[in-house]
C-alpha cells in the first residue's frame, strides 16, 4: 500500500505539546514529552505497557490536567485543556476502554446528548433523522450492523466500531484511536486502517496507538515513541520500521523469537474434550473438539463465530445445551466457574475490565483471591502469603507498578491484563484457556506470554488460545482449530498453517 | 481505624460534649447505661444489615422479623413453657432459615434483594400480627427467668450486657468481615459479582451465607428487644428498624452499591444515631422531631464524607506531582 508522501513539513502544526508531565502517587507517567501534531498527518505512539500513551491522551482528551507544560492548539498555548476544550478544537477520541451504553441503541450512543430534535415543547428525538444522520458514518466504518442495535448484542469488535463511528461523528480535526485493533480481528482491521487513510484524505490528523506494529508500520507517516513518559525517538516515514520501533520502545533488540522449537511434538493424550456440545450462542450447532496436553491448540475464527462462548461453557460459566464435556477421558459436570477451577481449568477472559479483574483490589488482593484458602490458615487471610505469591507473578511476568498494593484499576491496560495471568499462574493448571490473551500487551510482554504458554504445554498443561491476531495464531499454536458459525469448520496442522487456509475456514470454505 | 471512622469517632465526642454541656444529664449513669443498652441492641441489628449491604444488597424486613421471632419468643417460653435453652436457639435457627430463603431467593431465583426483602416486611408484619389474633404477646405476671433478663436485660460492673453482647459479636465479626477469606469474598462479591465469580468463587452460596448471618443476628436482637420491652404489640414493635440498621450502616460509610464499607463504622453509626436520638430527649426537643433529626443529620454525614473524599483526591494528585516535580529537578 502507497500512502502519498506529502510534503507536510510545511504545514504548521495544529497541536504542540511542550515539556508536558504529569505523575501519579507513586509513578511519573509522563515527564517532560513534546510532540506536535500537523494537519492531514497520521501519527503512529507506541511504547511499552505502561509507557504513558493513555495518560498523554487523557490530556489531550481534557480528560486530565498535566501538571506542567504547555499545550499548543492553533498557535495558542493552554496549560492544561478542558473537555469542552478539547472537543470544541475538533480532537475526538476513541477509549482504549469501551465507553458506550449497552442499554441503548448504536444511534443513540452515536449521538448521545447532541441527538436531532422535533420541534416542539417535548423536545422528542427526531429518530428518522437521527438515523440518516448515523447511516453514513456508520458505513465509513464499514459497520455489518442497522443503527437500532441495541449495543448489548454487538461483539467487542462491533463495538470498538460504534466508538470509532462516535468519534467521526464531531467535525474532527484530530482523531485520537487508543488500541482500537486490540480486539479487532484481522478482516475488521484492514478496514480500520482503510477508514484511516479515508480520514487523511480529508486533512484530518489521526493519532494511532497500537502494540500491533505491523499496523503501524502500515499506515503511519511518523511514529513517537514513548519510553517511561519520555520521548524515546521519532522516526520519519522512511526511517519506519519493526525493529527500529522495538529499539527505541525497550532501548535495546529483542532477540529474535526462538521459533516455536519445531521438533514435532509427539501428541499429548487428550485432555479436555467437548462432545457434540451445543453452547447458548448457536443452539442448533454441535461442537467437536478435544485439547490435547502438551500442545497449544489456536482457536481462530470471525468475530461472533462462537468462540468465546465455547470458553465459557469450558469454564463452567455457561451450561451445555446438549452433548458432554470430558476432562482426562472422564465424565466433566461443570455447574459454575468454582467447579472448573476446582479441576484446574482456568479462563483468562475477553473483558477484563469486567471479568477479569477487580479494578478496586489489590494487585496481590487479585492474584489471590481464586485461590484464598492456600492464602490463609484456619480461614483467616495472611497478607504476607498474598504478598509473597503476588511478588512473585509480579517479578515473573514484569507487572510495572509501584508495588504488589498498588490498586489494579490504577494499572496501565496491558499491566491489568497481566495481573489476570498472574492469578491462574499462581495455581496449577490442566487446562489453561486463554480469551485474546494479548490483548493491549506490548511486544516485549507478548513474547514472554508466548514463552510461559509454550512452557505451561511442556509442563503437560493443556492450553487453548483464541485469538484473532492471525501471526499470534500462527506463530504460536502447535494446531489451530477455526470456528465458522458456532462450528469447527476445520483443524489446521502445522504443515497446513497458513492465513489462507486460516481465513477460508473462517469463512466457512474448504482450505486448500 | 480509617480516617472516615476516625472522623465519625470525633463528631460522636463533639456532640456528646455539646450535649453535655447543655444538659449534665446526659453524663448520668442511668442516662449512659440506657444509651449503651439501646447501642446494643440497635448494633446488633445493623452488624447484620451490614452483612448484606456489603454484598450489595438490602435486607428490609428486618423490623417485622424483630416482631415475629420475639412475639414467637415470648410465646414460646411464656405460654408454652418451652426451657428458654431450648427456645432461643430455636429463635436463632429461625431467623437464619427465614435470611436462607432470603438468599436463595435473590440468588438463586435472580429476585432483588428489593423485593424479596420488601415482601418479606410484610408477611412477617401480618404472620405476626395473626399469630397474636393482634393482640399484645407479653409475660404472665411474676414469671421470671432470672438467668436469661441477667443475660439480656442485666448488668455486669454497671454495664449492659447487651453492650457488652455487642462488643463480643463486633469483635468475632470483625475478624469475618477484615480478616477472612469470607470476608474478603464478600467485598470481591460487592465490588464486582461477575469478575468475583470468574475467579472461582461462588457467588451465590456467599451472598447466601450473607443473608443467613443477618438473619440470625437479627434473631438474636429480636430476644434482646423482647426482653428489653417485656410485652410485644406485633402491629408496632420494631417498626421502621430496618431503617435504623441501614441509616447506622449508610453513615458508618458503607456504600448501598456494595464493596465497601467497616465494623468499626456500623457500630459508630449506631453510636451516632442513639446519641442523636438521646439528644433530641434531653435537649427538650419535641420528639415527633425525632425522624427529621436523624435524616438530617444521615444526610449532612454522607455529604461531607463524599466532599471530604474529593478533596483527599486532591491533595493526593497535589502532593504526588509535587513530589515528582521535586525529584526531576
Ligand atoms: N489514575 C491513575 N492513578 C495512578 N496511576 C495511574 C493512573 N493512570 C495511569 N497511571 C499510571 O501511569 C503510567 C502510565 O499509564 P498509561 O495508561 O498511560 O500507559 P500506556 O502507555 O497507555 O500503557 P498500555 O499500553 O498498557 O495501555 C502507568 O504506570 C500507570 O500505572
Ligand atoms: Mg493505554
Amino acid at each position: 500500500m502507497n500512502y502519498s508522501d506529502t510534503s507536510i513539513a510545511a504545514t504548521t502544526p495544529f497541536l504542540g505539546l511542550e515539556n508536558v508531565r504529569k505523575s501519579y502517587p507513586g509513578v511519573v507517567a509522563l515527564d517532560g514529552f513534546s510532540m506536535e501534531v500537523r494537519p492531514g498527518e497520521v501519527i503512529g505512539l507506541v511504547g511499552e505497557n505502561g509507557a504513558g500513551k493513555s495518560t498523554l491522551m487523557k490530556i489531550l482528551g481534557g480528560v486530565t490536567r498535566p501538571d506542567s507544560g504547555i499545550i499548543t492548539v492553533d498557535g495558542v498555548a493552554h496549560d492544561g485543556l478542558s473537555v469542552e476544550g478539547s472537543l470544541g478544537s475538533g480532537i475526538a477520541f476513541v477509549h482504549q476502554e469501551l465507553n458506550l451504553f449497552e442499554n441503548l441503541d448504536v444511534a443513540a450512543n452515536i449521538f448521545f446528548g447532541r441527538e436531532p430534535l422535533r420541534g416542539g415543547p417535548l423536545r422528542l428525538v427526531d429518530r428518522a433523522r437521527l438515523r440518516e444522520m448515523v447511516a453514513p458514518l456508520l458505513k465509513r466504518v464499514g459497520a455489518n450492523f442497522s443503527a437500532d442495535t441495541p449495543v448489548a448484542d454487538l461483539s467487542l469488535a462491533q463495538q470498538q466500531m460504534v466508538e470509532i463511528a462516535k468519534a467521526l461523528s464531531i467535525k474532527a480535526r484530530l482523531v485520537i484511536l487508543d488500541e482500537p485493533t486490540s480486539s479487532l480481528p484481522i478482516a475488521e482491521t484492514d478496514k480500520l486502517l482503510d477508514v484511516i487513510k479515508a480520514l487523511k484524505a480529508d486533512g484530518i490528523s489521526v493519532i494511532f496507538i497500537s502494540h500491533r506494529l505491523h499496523e503501524v508500520e502500515r499506515v503511519a507517516d511518523r511514529v513517537v515513541v514513548l519510553r517511561d513518559g519520555m520521548l524515546a525517538g521519532t522516526l520519519p516515514k522512511s526511517a519506519i520500521n519493526h525493529d527500529q520501533m522495538v529499539k527505541l520502545m525497550i532501548g535495546r533488540m529483542l532477540k529474535e523469537r526462538e521459533k516455536a522449537s519445531e521438533a514435532a511434538r509427539a501428541p499429548g493424550a487428550t485432555a479436555l474434550s467437548a462432545k457434540a456440545v451445543r453452547t447458548p450462542a448457536y443452539p442448533a450447532r454441535p461442537v467437536d473438539l478435544d485439547v490435547r496436553r502438551g500442545e497449544i491448540l489456536g482457536l481462530a475464527g470471525l468475530v461472533g463465530s462462537g468462540r468465546t462462548e465455547l470458553a465459557r461453557v469450558f469454564f463452567g460459566i455457561d451450561s451445555t445445551l446438549g452433548g458432554a464435556l470430558e476432562l482426562d477421558g472422564k465424565p466433566l459436570v461443570l455447574g459454575s466457574a468454582a467447579d472448573a477451577v476446582a479441576h484446574g481449568i482456568f479462563l483468562v477472559p475477553e473483558d477484563r475490565k469486567l471479568t477479569g479483574i477487580l479494578l478496586d483490589l489489590s494487585i496481590a488482593q487479585n492474584i489471590s483471591l481464586p485461590d484464598l484458602p492456600a492464602h490463609a490458615k484456619r480461614q483467616l487471610v495472611s497478607a504476607k502469603a498474598e504478598t509473597v505469591t503476588a511478588e512473585k507473578q509480579k517479578k515473573d511476568l514484569g507487572i510495572k507498578a509501584p508495588s504488589v498494593q498498588t490498586r489494579t484499576g490504577t494499572l496501565s491496560g496491558g499491566n491489568q491484563q497481566k495481573v489476570v495471568l498472574g492469578k491462574w499462574l499462581a495455581m496449577n493448571p490442566r487446562v489453561m484457556i486463554l480469551d485474546e490473551p494479548t490483548r493491549g500487551i506490548d511486544i516485549g510482554a507478548k513474547a514472554e506470554i508466548y514463552g510461559l504458554m509454550r512452557a505451561l504445554a511442556d509442563a503437560g498443561v493443556a492450553v487453548l488460545m483464541i485469538s484473532s491476531d492471525m501471526e499470534e495464531v500462527i506463530g504460536v499454536s502447535d494446531r489451530i482449530a477455526v470456528m465458522h458459525e458456532g462450528q469447527i469448520s476445520g483443524i489446521l496442522d502445522k504443515e497446513q498453517f497458513s492465513q489462507e487456509n486460516v481465513l477460508l475456514l473462517a469463512v466457512g470454505k474448504k482450505p486448500n | 481505624m480509617s480516617k472516615k471512622d476516625l472522623g465519625l469517632l470525633i463528631l460522636i465526642l463533639v456532640v456528646g460534649a455539646v450535649v453535655a454541656i447543655i444538659n449534665p444529664r446526659f453524663l448520668l449513669p442511668i442516662n449512659l447505661a440506657n444509651t449503651s443498652n439501646l447501642i446494643g441492641l440497635f448494633g446488633i441489628l445493623s452488624i447484620g444489615q451490614a452483612f448484606v449491604i456489603i454484598t450489595g444488597g438490602i435486607e428490609l424486613s428486618v423490623g417485622s422479623v424483630v416482631a415475629l421471632l420475639g412475639t414467637l419468643f415470648i410465646d414460646f417460653i411464656a405460654v408454652r413453657g418451652l426451657g428458654w435453652p431450648i427456645a432461643l436457639p430455636l429463635i436463632l435457627v429461625l431467623g437464619g432459615i427465614i435470611g436462607l430463603v432470603h438468599g436463595w431467593l435473590i440468588t438463586r431465583l435472580k429476585l432483588q434483594p428489593f423485593v424479596v426483602t420488601l415482601c418479606g416486611l410484610l408477611i412477617y408484619r401480618g404472620v405476626a400480627r395473626f399469630y397474636t389474633a393482634d393482640g399484645t404477646a407479653g409475660f404472665g405476671f411474676g414469671q421470671n427467668f432470672p438467668e436469661l433478663e441477667f443475660l439480656t436485660a442485666g448488668r455486669s460492673w454497671g454495664v449492659p450486657n447487651s453492650f457488652i453482647a455487642l462488643i463480643v459479636i463486633a469483635i468475632v465479626m470483625w475478624v469475618v468481615l477484615h480478616r477472612s477469606v469470607f470476608g474478603r469474598y464478600l467485598y470481591a462479591i460487592g465490588k464486582n459479582e461477575e469478575a468475583a465469580k470468574y475467579s472461582g468463587i461462588r457467588t451465590g452460596r456467599v451472598v447466601m451465607a450473607a443473608y443467613v448471618i443477618c438473619g440470625v443476628l437479627t434473631a438474636l436482637s429480636a430476644i434482646y428487644f423482647a426482653m428489653y420491652t417485656r410485652s410485644i404489640s406485633p402491629a408496632s414493635h420494631g417498626q421502621f428498624y430496618e431503617l435504623y440498621a441501614i441509616a447506622a450502616a449508610v453513615l458508618g460509610g458503607f456504600s448501598l452499591r456494595g464493596g465497601e464499607g467497616s465494623l468499626v463504622g456500623v457500630i459508630l453509626g449506631t453510636v451516632l444515631l442513639q446519641e442523636l436520638q438521646n439528644l433530641v430527649n434531653l435537649l427538650g426537643i419535641p420528639s415527633s422531631l425525632n425522624f427529621a433529626v436523624m435524616g438530617g443529620v444521615i444526610l449532612i454525614g454522607v455529604l461531607v464524607d463524599q466532599q471530604w473524599g474529593v478533596f483527599r483526591a486532591r491533595r493526593l494528585m497535589l502532593d504526588a506531582s509535587r513530589k515528582g516535580a521535586v525529584a526531576a529537578e
